[in-house]
Formats: structure tokens, sequence, C-alpha cells
């Protein structure tokens, strides 16, 4: 067996063991240095990971695991994000004496979204979801005497039994279609006249698994009430590192399913209604991190597009790796700003905030800014090749509905603003150490940087393609 | 270098003065002024060292910035463009110059404006498609801050009203943008590349879309009628200077992306629909003026004027663009109009917004009834204000009139009778004009202004300098059409 192959999953793993030992066995005062076991941790994964990028892409482990640049790519992302969301959580979670199993949890959820960037099986697919699920529920739920945590914990752990309980009936069904549970196998028995009606079924329950950890409509709605009632740093972990792994893991699926099922009539309908919707519940939100947690399912709706035209579009995988980066960025730079502050959450009181932390204000705009896409913010080239994408794959009109939404969601991002800027300052503002402050300034910085030098970020990723090779298996199926 | 610079400067001087301690108010209005005039003496040197009779595009310097995506840091100018720029970098110093009330943040303020001039000077510099749409939807951010800051009445509403509905115009424009890159082959933002190519000709339906992204896009920034509600109330509420900027600088942005990339590249979709564009125009020429005669409000009222006089501006591209061949000589006529014309209502529209506000520090209001008889206790003010108005109703002798005639010539030589349609808005713009200057300066001296105070040094100074030019290139337009003429005949022979 190839475990080189696995290096990264496997010190993600071995690390989340040892600290959840090491939690149980140590004093609470010790407590703490379990997330520089994680930091450590994740940033060996992340250097294996680079040393991975650009290596020979091949399937591996009998075929149901993806070595490719987009994998990898993913990876990289997820374990980025995952480090800065431990980095900020230290402070946060002081309060709490014993908490050294937070941090094996997160490796664990991490563990699970990095497993569905590369999962080319279905089950490798159940695993990855339920493992990245069922690390995050106690996660959000971890402030276990505050009601509005456990409220949002159960609505996450109903929401995903249900989205994950039909992903496995998905799956079952699929298996029963054609017996097998790998790409290559499935695409083949696929074209060759599969029950319409099962099929059907199958791959929506499949969708709508991944739709979940996704946070696109029509099972979203835990994002808002996660990115409310989660501590902080998880709400910035769940809103960007479950995404990236699905949108990956969904654009793997989708572009091995045969040209005859019209599935990028499924995928645009879902990204058209998934933008709209986020983007119209979070118009007029009172609370930022509501706000953020609405923005973030518009969000997901736009990397949608990128995945209709998977099959469709040359850049289409490009155009989804660098948008999900700029949005990761600037996502977690919002976040880590409402760490910084201390969770303040109602947007009263961020009243006049540019008065009093100019450079917290400043890294909330930035990140707004660069969610709409104003040039050159990282989120302007995420846009940018999002729409190149859509129009060269042939998806115009739901590039359109993204212009149309994008005007729409700068509506309550300039509220916020012009509440923090134009507004007079309201009371003293608490800060919370000088961490989450550092954290959030270079992540509101490298937006700005990896706009200005976005071929950092574009060349990279230039030319992915996804495994299986969809040509290889058409050819195949000729013969068969 | 120069272009770079030009544009380097003033972004130099915004950090600063965001870095800068404890100045005092008028230092820093010293300081944003000196850097706001170095950009319009760089376009001058490069004004000197432009060749007529040379290269399209001149000064033109190129660096690789995301070559992944085949888009580059490209400057380079031809006469348009540059007249376009020296004319932006000549406003930008007059409305830095020109006093205003910071309430208390002056650094702030300032700095909004000199970052405002580096990325509205970028947009008539870019040689690359890409380029000019950062720097595009940039001005938005720029003037969304200023307006809603330093503005009045609704200053938050409006400057939301703004970055909304200008934002869908530049989205509209990134649309079409993408499609022109993806037609083109290799796939490239390089404008002088892309006019080479006409990426879409012959592509009868979808340059169709196209060239309406495109002129949505520009029509909301212009605005053309029925895309321009969103104006007299930014006009309105916005402080005096930004008002000017807004006017002078951000308005033509519009007609010049219509003349850069439309017209430029897409040839022949544009003069399959240019009769239409004309005719929208004509309507934006009539219902301007119109509308503007109805305002009480002074700012309103140049506000349309503004709507009119840019429909000037598209008559003629529109003109210019109608044919692919034939009546060469009317047509260049047009698109040398439309191009003072540009620059003729910066200037003039521009010191009309100064002078509106300097009556809103003086008495608080634009409501001008409340105004009257000033013209013998304010005669300098009276004075500046007449000549902007009498430029504004194309007298001859001043800068609008030359435009406006060569504009109306070329017309009478492609669409005889949308010009004579649209001759009638002079007519109104007369009335218009004379009747403001009637409200505000003759009649009875209402007493509550005994003691109104005339133009001050600095005010004075700067409108001296940009009446001053509508005068020159009134009488004397020969500098200024040598320079466009060329890249004029360049545009319209099918360059």
């Amino acid at each position: 067996m190839p475990v080189a192959d696995l290096l990264p999953e496997l010190v993600v793993l071995i690390g989340a063991v040892f600290i959840i030992l090491f939690a149980a066995f140590t004093p609470e005062r010790m407590q703490p240095v379990a997330a520089v076991i994680a930091l450590l941790v994740l940033a060996l994964a992340t250097a294996l990971s680079v040393a991975q990028y650009g290596g020979v892409e091949r399937l591996t482990f009998s075929g149901v695991w993806a070595l490719d640049r987009g994998a990898v790519a993913g990876k990289i992302l997820i374990l980025v994000a995952g480090a800065v969301a431990v980095a900020l959580s230290p402070r946060w979670m002081a309060g709490d004496r014993r908490h050294g199993e937070y941090y094996g949890l997160v490796l664990f959820s991490l563990l699970g979204a990095i497993m569905l960037v590369s999962a080319t099986d279905t089950m490798e697919l159940v695993i990855g979801l339920l493992l990245s699920s069922a690390a995050s529920y106690p996660l959000v739920a971890f402030h276990r005497s505050w009601a509005p945590a456990l409220e949002a914990g159960m609505k996450y752990y109903l929401m995903g039994a249900l989205a994950n309980s039909l992903f496995v009936i998905g799956v079952v069904l699929l298996f029963g279609l054609t017996g097998a549970t790998g790409y290559p196998e499935i695409t083949r028995q696929l074209s060759q006249n599969a029950d319409p009606l099962v099929t059907i079924v199958a791959l929506s329950f499949i969708f709508l698994g991944l739709a979940f950890k996704l946070g696109a409509f029509p099972i979203h709605t835990w994002m808002p009430d996660v990115a409310q009632g989660a501590p902080a740093p998880i709400a910035a972990l769940l809103t960007v590192a479950p995404k990236i792994a699905a949108a990956i893991a969904l654009a793997r699926f989708v572009h091995i399913l045969p040209d005859t099922l019209a599935w990028p009539w499924v995928i645009a309908m879902l990204a058209a209604v998934t933008m709209t919707v986020g983007n119209l519940a979070a118009l007029w939100q009172d609370d930022l991190r509501r706000l953020l947690g609405w923005s973030a399912v518009s969000q997901s709706g736009y990397a949608l597009v990128a995945i209709t035209v998977v099959g469709a579009a040359d850049s289409a995988v490009p155009s989804l790796l660098v948008f999900l980066a700029a949005y990761g960025l600037a996502n977690l730079a919002a976040f880590a700003t409402v760490v910084h502050l201390r969770g303040r959450t109602a947007l009263e009181h961020y009243r006049g905030l540019m008065g009093i932390r100019p450079w917290s204000a400043l890294v909330v705009i930035v990140a707004f800014l660069s969610f709409v896409g104003i040039p050159p913010l990282v989120g302007f080239f995420g846009k940018l090749m999002v729409f190149k994408a859509g129009i060269e794959g042939g998806f115009t009109w739901l590039v359109i509905v993204a212009i149309a939404n994008t005007v729409l969601s700068l509506f309550y991002y300039l509220r916020v603003i012009s509440i923090m800027v134009f507004r007079h300052p309201g009371a003293e503002v608490a800060c919370l150490g000088r961490a989450p402050g550092l954290i959030a300034m270079t992540a509101g910085l490298l937006v700005i940087v990896l706009g200005l030098w976005a071929e950092g970020l574009i060349h990279p990723v230039e030319g992915i393609e996804l495994l299986p090779e969809l040509t290889h298996l058409l050819n195949t199926r000729g013969q068969s | 270098m120069i272009l770079t610079a030009t544009l380097a400067l003033p972004l130099v001087g915004a950090l600063v003065l965001i870095f800068a301690g404890s100045w005092r108010e008028n230092q820093i209005r010293l300081f944003a002024t000196t850097v706001a005039v170095l950009p319009l003496l760089l376009l001058i040197w490069a004004w000197l060292l432009f060749d007529p009779n040379g290269a399209m595009f001149q000064l033109v310097e190129e660096y690789e910035w995301v070559p992944s995506l085949g888009m580059g840091f490209r400057l380079g100018v031809d006469g348009i463009a540059l007249a376009v720029a020296t004319m932006s970098a000549l406003l930008f110093a007059g409305a830095a110059a020109y006093p205003v009330e910071t309430k208390g943040m002056a650094r702030q303020y300032y700095a909004w404006l000199l970052f405002l001039e580096t990325v509205s000077l970028g947009v008539f510099l870019s040689l690359d498609l890409l380029l000019f749409y950062v720097f595009f939807d940039l001005n938005l951010v720029g003037m969304y801050f200023l307006i809603a800051r330093w503005g009045h009445g609704r200053p938050e509403y409006s400057a939301l009203k703004f970055f909304l509905y200008t934002l869908l115009g530049s989205l509209a424009l990134l649309l079409a943008i993408i499609a022109l890159y993806l037609a083109a082959d290799p796939h490239t933002f390089d404008m002088r590349e892309l006019i080479a190519q006409q990426p879409l000709a012959g592509m009868a339906p979808a340059a169709g879309l196209v060239l309406l992204g495109f002129v949505v896009g520009f029509a909301i920034k212009t605005p053309l009628v029925p895309f321009h509600t969103w104006l007299p109330q930014a006009h309105v509420d916005a402080p005096a200077p930004a008002s000017a900027i807004l006017a002078g600088v951000l308005l033509k942005m519009g007609t010049y992306g219509l003349i850069r990339i439309p017209y430029s590249m897409m040839e022949e979709t544009f003069a399959q629909y240019a009769l239409w564009l004309a005719i929208l125009a004509v309507i934006s020429i009539l219902y301007g003026a119109l509308v503007a005669l109805g305002q009480g409000d002074m700012k309103r009222r140049i506000a349309y004027t503004s709507i009119n006089h840019m429909g000037y501006t598209v008559l003629g591209i529109a003109v210019a663009g109608a044919l692919l061949e034939g009546s060469e000589a009317a047509r260049s006529l047009a698109l040398t109009g439309a191009a003072i014309e540009m620059v003729a209502h910066g200037l003039i529209t521009g010191s009309l917004f100064l002078i509106a506000g300097s009556f809103w520090s003086r008495g608080q209001s634009y409501d001008m009834d409340i105004y009257g008889g000033l013209g013998s206790k304010a005669p300098k003010l009276t004075g500046m204000t007449a000549l902007a108005a009498f430029a504004s109703l194309g007298l001859p002798g001043l800068a609008g009139f030359v435009a406006e005639f060569h504009i109306f010539v070329g017309t009478f030589g492609v669409y005889p009778w949308l010009a004579a349609i649209g001759l009638l808005g002079i007519l109104i713009t007369a009335a218009l004009f004379l009747q403001m200057l009637q409200r505000l300066f003759f009649g009875k001296l209402p007493a509550q202004w005994s003691g109104f105070a005339d133009l001050h040094r600095s005010e004075l100074s700067v409108l001296l300098i940009l009446l001053l030019l509508v005068v020159v290139i009134g009488v004397a337009p020969g500098f200024l059409i040598d320079v466009v003429e060329q890249s004029a005949r360049w545009l319209v022979g099918g360059g």
C-alpha cells in the first residue's frame, strides 16, 4: 500500500488522537499546550501537502483516492484555514478550563474535510462527510452553558443528521444501480441505460448531502446559526473549511456524471437560488455574525456557478479554487476581527468602530469589499474567474443572476460599513489579546496583497483538471 | 515613466496624509493641492511630448501583472485620452484648492480626494481592459466615501444609491469585457490588440448583446436617460468639490469608455446600432434640458444640464461610429466635437458646481428662490457665474460652442433630422441658464443676504483658471483640436 500518499492525512489523524489523549491526562493549566501541538501538526501536514503539489497526478489506493493538484490545493487551503482557526482559539477558550479536546475535535473535523477533497469513491465520500460532521457538532455547542450555542449545535446536528442519512441512502441507491462505489465504474454504468428514476433520487440525495457541507440551498439554514452561536473561531472554521471541501468534492463528483444527465441545470438552479436566498436573508440582518453566515451562504452560490460548468469550461476548476481561496481569506479576516472584538455581534455595537479601532474596522471593510468583488482585492479575481468560466461554459444567464446578486449584496455590506464609519462611537470596545488582532490584520493585508499579486494565486492552479480523467473514461466507455 | 508617475504621485500623497501626524487644516490643504498639481504638470509635459502625427497610442508603458489572465499594467494615451486626462488633473487640482467644510477630518477628506485622482486618471490612461475596469470600479469606492462622509442632506442614502446603481453599470461592463476577452484569440485584455483584432466582428446576435452590456454600463455612468436617476440625488448631497469631480471627471468615463471600447473594438456592431444610441442621446439632450428648466434647486439644475451636455457628447460619438466608411469628414468632426465637449463640460460644469458650493457655504441652501439681487453685493461671484453659464449654454467664443458646433455640423452630415431635433436642446439650455442668472443675481436683495460675502481669493483664483481656459479654448481652440483631431481621424478611418 502506498502509505506515503496519505502522509498529510496520517499526520492529522495521529495528531488528533494524540491531542485527545494529551488533554485527558494533563492538568488544567497545561490544556492550552494542545493548541501549540495542533498548530505544529497542521504546519507539518501543510508542508507535506505542499510537497505533494505538482507531483505525478494519479489515483491511488486502488483508485479510491485522487492525488491531483485540485485535491492538494484544496487540502492546503483547508489546513491553512484550520491553522488560522486554531491560532484564534486559545484566548477565546481561556475561560473554559478543560478544553484540550477542542483542538482534537478541530483536527478530526479537518481530517474529514481533507478526505472529501481527495475522495474518488462514494464510500470514501461518506466517511469524509460523516467524520467532518460528527467532529463539528460538539465544537459548535462547545459553550455548553450558553443557550444560543446549544441551539446552534442542536440545529446543526439535526440538519446534519438528516442530510448525512439521505446522503448515505443516495450512495446506497447508486451502488444498487451501478454495482460500484468507485467513480470510474459509476460513470460507465450510469451511461448505460441506468434507471432514470433511481438515478435522479440517488443523485439528489448525494447533492443534498454535499449541499449541507457547502451551506447551499436547500439545506443551508444551519449556517447563520452556527456563525452566531458557535465559538467565533469555530464559526470561522465551519464557514470556510467544509465549504472548500464540499465544493471540490461536488466538482469531482459531477464531472464524472455522463452528459446524458442534465446535472448542470440542477446545479445552476441550486446556485441561483442559494445566492439569492443568502443575500435576501442578509439584507436586514442586525447581527453581524448572522450576516456573515448568510453572506457565506450566498458565496456558496457563486462557488456553485463554477461547479455548474465543470464539464463545459476548462477554467472551471481553477476558477473554483481561486474563488474559494479568496472567499476563505476574506471570511477568516472578518471572523478574526470578530474574535478580536470578543465576539461582539449586534450591529449596533459596531457603531463608530472606525473612530475607536480603525484597524479592526478597516479589516472588516476590506473583507467586505473583497466579498463584493471590488478590484484589486483578491475577491475580485475570484469572481472574475468564476464569471469568466460561467460565460465560457455557456451559462451567461447564471452569471447575470450572480451580478444582480452582487449588487444586492453590496447593500448589506455597505450597511455595516456605514454603521462602522459614519456613526458616532458608542461605548469603549473591549478586545481579546493581541494574537487575534494580529491575525485579522495579516489576513486583511493578504486580501489586498494577493489581489495586487493575483498571479501568485492564479498561476499555480492554472490548467488544473480533476481526476479521474473523463476523456479516459469516455474512451473505455466506447469499448465496453 | 511619465504616466506611471502621474498615477503614483497622488496615491503616495494620500498615503502620506493617512499616516501624517496632526497637521493643521490649511497645511493639509496646501499639501493636497501641491500633490494634486503634480499630475497636471506631468500631463502637460506629456502633452508637449505627444506627436499628433505619430502613432495612435503614445507614451506607452507596459509591465506584466497577471500574465495568466493576459492582464498587464499597460498605460498609454491617444489625443482624446490625453486631453480628457489633462482636463481631469486640472479639475482635481482646482477641487483640492477650493475651500470646503471638512467636518474636522481634513486628512481623510484630502486623502480620499487624492486617491480618487489616481483612480480617475487611471481610467483615462489605461491601455488594458481589466486595468481600466479596476480603476473604473475603484472610483465608486472613493466617491462613495466622499459623498457619504462629507455630504449634506441625506448623504448616506445618496451615496448608497450612487454606489449600488453605478456598481450595476460596472458589472454589466465587466460581463461585456469578459465576453470580449473570451472572443479574442489569444485571450488578452490588451486594448491595442483588441482594437486590431475586432474579436466579435461577424458574430451578429452575440456581439449585439455584448454591445448592450457596454452601452448599459457606460450609459449608467454617463448618464443617459433613462439610466440617470442616481445622478441628481448624488450631486445635490455631495460636497461641492466632489460634485465638480463627479460631473467633470466621473461622467467622462462613460463617454470616454464608449469611444475607447465598443466604438474602437467592435466597429461593425457599433455602426449597426449607432442610430439607436444617437436617438437615446437626443432624448437625453431634450429631457435633460427640459427637466433642468423645471428645477428650483440650482445644483439639481446644473446636474440635469450635465445630462443634456453628455447627450451632445454621446450624439457625437454615435454619429462618428454610424458608418464603417463614407462621410469621413463629418464623422471626424463629430468625434472631435465629442472629445472637446468632454473637456469643455468638465471645465464649465466643474466651475458651476464649485460656484454652487460657494452658495452653500454662504447660505446653506441651493434653493434659487431664497437668493436674488446678489449682482451688486457680490460682483465677482456674479461675473464668474455668468461666464460659466454663458459657456455652458454654448455662447460663441467660449469652449462649449466650439464643441457643440463640431458635433452638430458632423451630425448634420449623417443624421440631419436628429441634429435638427437636438438643436432644440441648446435653446432650452439658453433659457434655463439665463433664468438662473436672473433669479440669483437680479431683482431685490432679500434682507438676510445683506452680509453676503463675495468670492474669496482662493475661490476666485480656482474659478479664474478654469474659466480662463474655457475662454482660451473658445477663442483659440487650435492647440486642443490638433491633439484630438488626429486621433479622431484614426478612429473614424477604421483605425
